[in-house]
């Protein structure tokens, strides 16, 4: 009878694109393929959101017709899947890819409600020294070839996770929160991207009647130290939560103030001349009159 | 504010809440988590569903795959076992009723929902003049 | 030996291992109890900071460890709590191959010589860093907030840990009543449903407490902050004390005005 075998490729996870060998040099004559911009998004402190922050700025930026991929580089403890929603579709990850056990496109998942964002996942059962740096360009530079983005979501730490993060970015996203932990790491984190990697800020969880009441560092307090050029700064909604739960990350949502951050985030990456968003927080109406009357800008 | 006015206005029309959604997708996900990280376990179960199914047929191991999918309330465990003949059948061999842990099996690329359940034989036994038959499945 | 040594740890990072190692410690501290707490992230220290000690370290654990100094030595203790708390503080330009599992050990064990308790503050994440700070330990103190990303995570080290023979309690962290009451959030109950754990502790949000982090306040010593009292019930409960968890966001009119006062 005849040999059957189930792989499990369900058909939304063949991409509309080809995925070309690296090995082959570009002959001088032709002309080289245009290159995708690669991004990690990278923080040293874990929790302060990294993975939302890949999650809705990949969402965002292929909204605009953008070819984005999104990598998880948290070998053995992946979230992003979980974040986007997409958990219950990967089937492949990245060491499936870089040994061989299955094609690039097959271990892309396509998100269906922005059809030009994809997901590569991490595994889940192994541990980040399992990848080599040298796998990890080569992959990574796979991808410049085939996408406008190639965003990557750093684990938190300094090590191999995040040295394999960073080894193919030509930018990096450095995520704070306003504590002096987050602020000191991130510190630690800009010194190690080293001069090759431009480096912007996104300042998030930001609570502005806090940081008026002096209970918190303000974006101006944090950036005092770490003088980056700042992408924006995101509030501490609870609607993030939400969409958390739900799997469907802020971005999609017209009515999210915070899904409203993250696309002028992606305007702004994608070279648009908008304003930095700056947090807002969800306030009383006494609040919104004080801060009207006195508060900062 | 406005769409925390509609994630509430979601869950008045009857809209799971947020928090059961996170809660049964994590059922899910941690399932399909401690799957790929109990190797040993998946390979066992393959052993014995291959020892199951060879009483009937003859099986070609080689070419099997066994794999674990999203299904869309829950992860069904793949099989696809290529058959290469069917066993002789012996009377006195045939064994007692199975019931698996699979939620579905494809033998051979066709999806079978009751998974290797046979139903029971009835059977009248002569006991002290009572006759006592086996419920049916 | 004498001492208990608990490793506090969570797969997901910024849940709050650090400031639970901190306010927990104190709390210990405070009720009479010798604490030693271990910064085990090295590269990325902040236990040091969180407890405001940050300016006193003189050496570190990577230093114990390849011998330039003598373990007293590099205790930082904290005198707002005489002698009762001290920190092992990490390494902060090195990295967390720099100690092996064997050696991160024996530093609990001597340190366990000198205390009643031996907090180990674990990095984030389930690899080096990880294994070092449960090395040494005897029980575990897992973390997680009510969210997907933490529980995922969560449920990850804890089978690590049961891997390892280690007994452990959940801390659930950052719960907002007025959320879970919505059907917003994740209960305390389905959290520990999903996970399978003992509870040992519910903490509530309170953005206030980043403020005291950064100033190096301990909960404990601020009269003002009323999770000093949750982490006193948690270090209770440590103790063997049974103390029952008050339910936060029960509902009800006067819900929101005493769910400050409600929480465990």
């Amino acid at each position: 009878m005849e040999t059957q075998r189930v792989v499990s490729v369900p058909s939304e996870a063949a991409p509309q694109l080809e995925i070309h060998a690296p090995s082959a040099p570009v002959e001088s004559q032709k002309k080289p393929k245009a290159r995708g911009r690669t991004i990690v998004v990278t923080s040293g402190k874990g929790g302060v959101g990294k993975t939302t922050t890949t999650a809705n700025l990949g969402i965002a930026l292929a909204s605009r017709g953008a070819k984005v991929v999104l990598v998880d580089a948290d070998v053995g403890l992946r979230n992003l899947d979980l974040v986007l929603g997409l958990e219950s579709r990967v089937r492949y990850h990245v060491l499936d890819v870089l040994e061989g056990k299955v094609s690039l496109a097959d271990a892309l998942v396509r998100d269906k409600r922005v059809q030009t964002l994809y997901l590569l996942a991490a595994a889940q059962d192994r541990e980040k020294d399992d990848i080599a740096t040298d796998a990890m360009i080569g992959l990574i530079e796979q991808l410049r070839g085939e996408f406008d983005y190639v965003l990557i979501d750093s684990p938190a730490g300094i090590e191999m996770g995040f040295k394999n993060a960073i080894a193919a970015a030509d930018e990096a996203i450095v995520v704070c929160t306003p504590e002096v932990a987050a602020v000191r790491d991130v510190d630690r984190v800009v010194g190690l991207l080293g001069n090759r990697i431009t480096v912007q800020l996104v300042v998030n969880r930001i609570r502005p009647a806090l940081v008026r009441k002096g209970k918190m560092l303000s974006v101006d307090d944090v950036n005092a130290i770490l003088r980056l050029p700042l992408l924006g700064v995101l509030g501490d909604a609870p609607d993030v939560i939400i969409a958390t739960n739900r799997g469907e990350p802020v971005a999609l949502d017209d009515a999210s103030e915070t899904g409203a951050a993250y696309r002028a985030i992606a305007a702004r990456i994608a070279g648009e001349d908008v304003a930095a968003p700056q947090a807002a927080e969800p306030e009383g109406l006494l609040d919104k009159l004080g801060s009207f009357f006195g508060g900062r800008r | 504010m406005l769409n925390r006015v509609m994630e509430w206005f979601r869950t008045l029309f009857g809209t799971p809440s947020s928090s059961s959604v996170a809660k049964e997708r994590l059922r899910l996900v941690l399932l399909s988590d401690h799957l790929a990280l109990a190797p040993d376990v998946i390979e066992a179960m393959r052993r014995e569903l291959f020892d199951v199914i060879s009483r009937y047929v003859e099986v070609d191991e080689a070419h099997s795959d066994v794999s674990f999918e999203h299904k869309e309330k829950g992860i069904a465990m793949l099989a696809s076992i290529p058959i290469l003949s069917i066993k002789p059948r012996e009377p006195e061999s045939l064994p007692k009723e199975e019931t698996s842990v699979l939620e579905a099996v494809t033998v051979n690329g066709h999806t079978s929902d009751n998974y290797g359940r046979r139903p029971r034989k009835r059977r009248r036994r002569k006991a002290s003049g009572a006759s006592q038959t086996a419920p049916a499945q | 030996m004498t001492a208990r040594r608990i490793v506090v740890t969570s797969g997901k990072g910024g849940v709050g291992k650090t400031t639970t190692t901190a306010n927990l410690g104190a709390a210990l501290a405070q009720r009479g109890k010798r604490v030693i707490l271990v910064d085990a992230d090295i590269g990325l220290r902040n236990l040091d900071l969180v407890l405001g000690v940050e300016k006193r370290i003189v050496f570190d654990l990577v230093e114990v460890v390849e011998g330039r100094c003598q373990l007293r030595q590099a205790l930082v203790r904290d005198k707002r709590f005489g002698e009762n708390l001290a920190i092992l503080p990490a390494a902060q330009t090195r990295e967390k191959t720099a100690v092996t599992e064997l050696q991160f050990a024996e530093v609990v064990t001597g340190l366990g010589d000198m205390c009643d308790y031996v907090l180990i503050d674990s990095p984030a994440g389930i690899e080096h860093g990880f294994r070092n700070a449960i090395a040494g330990a005897a029980e575990a103190l897992v973390v997680t907030t009510p969210e997907v990303s933490a529980i995922r995570d969560a449920d990850r080290v804890i089978g690590k840990l049961q891997e390892r023979g280690l007994p452990m309690r959940l801390i659930v962290n950052r719960v907002r009543p007025e959320m879970v009451r919505t059907g917003e959030m994740m209960s305390v109950d389905d959290v520990c449903d999903i996970l399978s754990a003992e509870l040992v502790g519910i903490v509530p949000d309170d953005p206030e407490v980043i403020d005291t982090t950064n100033r190096g306040v301990p909960l404990v010593l601020d009269p003002a902050q009323r999770l000093g009292a949750i982490y006193i019930k948690i270090a209770r409960r440590l103790e063997g004390e049974m103390i029952p968890f008050t339910q936060l966001g029960a509902g009800g009119f006067f819900g929101r005005i005493f769910e400050a006062l409600r929480a465990g």
